[in-house]
């Protein structure tokens, strides 16, 4: 039987995000994939074309889409980062990009929500995602911990401190990561250290936090995510 | 010299002046974050591991390694000399170094002698190697204990369980790769 092998497992999901978004208002775009420049981020590095670079994520086409009014946009394409090789990252992969105007991070969360039950429902017999043998169901309440909480929770170490000695992506990958792979169900990871989120509002009542998240589900990092000014 | 970015599986490379080997290699990247390469490494002497953590950026010596065809020689103490096989040089490679290969060596075999450097830190034998029993009891041909296999000491004092049939004096071919018996010679 055909139907069980990963590539139709992997075309009914992008199937399912298309009906997902599209049922939901959003309007499927395609931007260009080579491109004069990247928005500069520290730790991703671009593969040159010429003298243009492959997009390293489609960000800035679908930001000038978004500035002329098409305020609700989605987009699956490949993207490149250059020496990015490992169990969970090759230089070429597929990424799915949507933005909103007029929302917060808040809404972003309910969009992850509402995505990961709407694929689990339509591509799964028992509406669960199973990551290293372990259910996760996306229908019961999530897990939520602020950066604060859970460098507290699992590093005994101040989140701003591990900034400010470098130890961040360390700690996090080590020690954090980790602890997520035990979570019966998706988990967000939100409020990063201002530092660490350049694009993203800064939280109203902490400002050396930012509005900014990550998903996880069974210790796997899915999106991230974050509220613009 | 090697970047990290060079790292995978089988590089071999400079600690603290000894040798390694990487054993494991994984690229993690938190979200938007720094990357990291964690690496588990072996070292080629003495064969004990180690985790690392490394960032981009961080350079290594590769480790040069050389294999040299050589003729064991002898041992003296805890000192095992082989002679190579071109230049006729002679070098002493510790008993740890030596390993497993200790239980097959016999004066004027021939193996492979991996050098780093200088320093010789391996032997690789033949796939196959004859050996004499020295010592083993006689099959009983009244024994019906069942059992199909019984000790023998070789002449390198190495002892391993070889079948009921094979007597004191005979030669028999022992698979080097895993220490068991595997046909006797015959004539």
């Amino acid at each position: 039987m055909l139907q069980t092998t990963a590539l139709h497992r992997r075309a009914q999901v992008l199937q399912a995000i298309r009906i997902f978004f599209s049922e939901r208002g959003f309007l499927e775009v395609e931007t260009p994939f080579r491109i004069p420049a990247n928005a500069p981020e520290e730790y991703i590095d671009p593969i040159p074309t010429l003298s243009w670079q492959l997009q390293t994520s489609p960000e800035i086409c679908m930001k000038r889409l978004l500035s002329r009014g098409y305020d609700k946009i989605f987009q699956i394409c490949r993207c490149w980062r250059s020496d990015e090789r490992g169990s969970r990252h090759l230089s070429e992969f597929t990424m799915l990009e949507w933005y909103r105007s007029d929302a917060d991070y808040h809404d972003l969360m309910q969009d992850c929500r509402g995505l990961l039950q709407y694929v689990a429902d339509s591509c799964t017999s028992d509406s669960c995602f199973t990551q290293n043998g372990l259910k996760i169901d996306p229908h019961q309440s999530w897990q939520h911990f602020s950066v604060q909480e859970a460098f507290l929770q699992f590093t005994k170490t101040e989140a701003l401190d591990s900034v400010k000695n470098g130890l961040f992506d360390e700690l996090l990958t080590a020690e954090i990561e980790p602890a997520f792979e035990k979570f019966k169900v998706p988990v967000i990871l939100q409020d990063y250290p201002a530092q660490l989120a350049a694009l993203a509002r800064l939280k109203s009542d902490t400002p050396d936090y930012a509005e900014r998240f990550e998903l996880y589900v069974g210790g796997l990092e899915l999106a991230n995510g974050f509220s613009e000014s | 010299m090697l970047s990290v970015a060079d790292l995978k599986k089988g590089t071999k490379l400079i600690l603290d002046g000894d040798p390694y080997v990487v054993t494991s290699f994984d690229f993690v990247k938190p979200g938007k974050g720094q990357a990291l390469y964690k690496c588990k490494m072996k070292n080629m002497i003495s064969g004990s591991t180690l985790d690392r953590t490394y960032r981009s950026g961080e350079s290594f010596e590769p480790a040069g390694m050389d294999e040299r065809d050589m003729e064991y020689l002898y041992k003296e103490g805890t000192h095992y000399t082989f002679m190579d096989q071109q230049s006729y040089e002679q070098v002493v490679m510790e008993e740890d170094a030596v390993g497993d290969a200790k239980n097959f060596l016999l004066e004027n075999t021939k193996v492979a002698v991996l050098l780093f450097g200088e320093k010789p830190i391996g032997v690789t034998l033949p796939n196959f190697i004859n050996l004499r029993v020295t010592q083993t009891d006689p099959w009983l041909k009244g024994d019906t204990s069942g059992s199909d296999s019984k000790p023998a000491t070789v002449e390198t004092g190495y002892v391993l369980r070889v079948p009921p049939f094979i007597e004191e004096n005979e030669l028999i071919v022992i698979d080097t790769r895993t220490g068991e018996y595997s046909t006797r010679v015959k004539g």
